[in-house]
């Protein structure tokens, strides 16, 4: 199983970054744009306003985090169909590497990359941001992996079902971004129309925001139970669903 | 001599078209094997479940004495695969390919970089694979099936969309996979290609096997006529012509004539006949039936229609 991963994890991510925006795109732009919102307002705005200081210290990093979790879901969605439509899925198949290794090397280089970006994300905010980290970073970023290793699974499932490379993408946005209106990111879900809250509830990533908010907050894991569940079904039933139904060609 | 390859009865249906109906054959160890038709004629589809990449809905199949579905990754360490329009990573380096197959199999790989030299692309180990020309790409899939060292190599339309001079290159190479003691096992809807390379050829037309043999022995068996075409000013030459036993019919216009006739020894009688009466000839061609007419003969169409 592990034959050919490590080796085709690393040699997906120098493919990544050889992409004209590979680098940039995804790891250089967000740490720049929170470079210099960090600088406009980070300072000033943690002093004035408690609310302002509250979303700088809860809602922003958690903000980071999802934008930088659904980047990655869209990229590999993108990915694998491209992949499948160009027939490098069915050559890597044509060899004794497991199907599973495949899919599995695609979700460690969209991992790695996005922990690369966090990392620097971190280390940006630690001199832009005085309210200070006092998050637990280990829980944080095992509740991150958590969620993104529930969001992936639905990106994959996506990826199994989109028809050609050409849709991937905004099948893509069509389903991640409305998930990330009404996911308790921009406003508490409390405050949203019963409607829209009704929705949020059959969300995952409501789920994912809930837990990472919590967890940064300092929320013990048990009080997040009904988050952690909800995330792990969507794991399994998403990848359930996706190996019977994904295609190779 | 045990077959690497053995086909019986298998069939494949996509829905409710019939890709692949009732085809059987072997391939034997050493040679170079043929699968010829017109596109869509079930060539890759049988070649994929050979493979192991496709299950066919009935029948059997045993490569090199493994089933390719219960057995699918013992039977990927042994063979090499090259798949038709298959494409890499755009920005994946030759080397880097070439380096990933290797540590893809348990058996001791080859030698990457000797491999590389020897189809002529080592100056491009560096190169992105989309910087690669459609011969040069070829020759890196050529040497990814080969990199495992495998028993048995199977190329799926290999040249298609090469320019002439690439072709011959690569038909070179593919001789040189057969005298390294492998077996080929290849596709192509040109007839050339055959000729050229293959020891033994199944023709395919929708899904169905039409015949198997060498292709000198199906030319042979199903054109077994000969044309004579050549010009010559003597007046007593026609009825001389009608006097040869094999002859079947000829044509003249101005001082050329064409003679058909069926057998191998009407060429010869042809020109025992010239020399015999003193007939001077001032242009002397013989036309010999090929692939392209057996297939024309035996499904009613050109390969190309």
């Amino acid at each position: 199983m592990l034959r050919g991963l490590w080796k085709l994890t690393w040699i997906e991510i120098k493919i990544f970054l050889r992409e004209p925006l590979g680098a940039i795109g995804t790891i250089g732009i967000p740490v720049l744009v929170f470079l210099v919102a960090g600088r406009m307002v980070g300072r000033r705005a943690a002093l004035t306003s408690p609310a302002a200081s509250s979303f700088i210290g809860v809602g922003l990093p958690v903000l980071a985090s999802v934008l930088i979790l659904i980047g990655a879901v869209l990229s590999l969605v993108t990915i694998i169909s491209i992949y499948r439509e160009g027939g490098i899925l069915k050559r890597l198949r044509a060899t004794p590497l497991r199907p599973q290794t495949i899919l599995t090397a695609h979700v460690m280089v969209k991992l790695l990359l996005s922990a690369a970006t966090l990392v620097l994300m971190v280390a940006a905010g630690k001199r832009y941001y005085p309210v200070g980290i006092h998050a637990p970073l280990v829980g944080f970023t095992t509740a991150l992996l958590i969620s993104t290793c529930s969001i992936l699974s639905i990106g994959f499932l996506i990826a199994s079902i989109v028809p050609t490379a050409r849709f991937a993408q905004p099948i893509g946005a069509v389903i991640m971004y409305p998930m990330m209106a009404v996911s308790g990111l921009f406003a508490p879900v409390a405050s949203l129309p019963l409607a829209a809250q009704a929705v949020a509830k059959v969300l995952p990533l409501t789920y994912a925001v809930s837990l990472l908010e919590g967890i940064w907050k300092g929320d013990a894991w048990w009080a997040h139970t009904r988050d952690l569940t909800a995330l792990a079904l969507t794991f399994i039933v998403c990848t359930a669903l996706s190996a019977k139904v994904f295609r190779w060609e | 001599m045990r077959p690497v390859i053995q086909v019986s009865a298998i069939r494949k249906t996509y829905g409710s078209a019939v890709a692949v109906d009732d085809v059987s054959f072997e391939v034997n160890d050493g040679e170079i094997f043929g699968l010829i038709g017109p596109n869509g004629a079930g060539k890759t589809t049988t070649m994929e479940c050979i493979e192991g990449l496709r299950t066919p809905d009935r029948g059997a199949i045993t490569v090199l004495g493994l089933d390719p579905f219960k057995d699918v990754y013992k039977l990927q360490e042994r063979i090499g695969v090259q798949l038709q329009q298959a494409q890499l990573q755009k920005r994946i380096k030759v080397w880097e390919a070439v380096d990933l197959w290797a540590s893809l199999y348990q058996r001791n790989a080859i030698n990457g970089g000797r491999l590389l030299e020897q189809l002529g692309l080592i100056d491009k180990r560096n190169a992105w694979f989309m910087t690669l020309s459609g011969g040069q790409k070829q020759r890196l899939f050529i040497a990814l099936a080969l990199i495992n060292d495998p028993e048995l190599v199977f190329l799926d339309e290999l040249t298609t969309g090469l320019d002439p001079q690439a072709r011959r290159a690569i038909w070179d190479l593919v001789r040189g996979i057969r005298e390294r003691g492998k077996t080929v096992f290849l596709t192509t809807h040109l007839m050339e290609e055959v000729e050229r390379l293959c020891d033994r050829v199944a023709i395919i037309e929708h899904g169905r096997i039409i015949d198997i043999d060498s292709p000198e022995s199906l030319v042979k068996r199903h054109c077994p006529e000969r044309t004579v075409v050549l010009a010559t000013d003597d007046g007593s030459a026609a009825d001389r012509f009608r006097a040869i036993p094999r002859v079947e019919a000829i044509t003249c216009s101005a001082s050329q004539f064409t003679i058909r006739g069926s057998g191998d020894d009407l060429v010869t009688e042809v020109i025992q006949c010239l020399s015999e009466n003193r007939i001077r000839v001032t242009d002397f061609r013989t036309i010999l039936p090929n692939l392209e007419d057996v297939f024309l003969k035996l499904t009613g169409h050109s390969i190309r229609d």
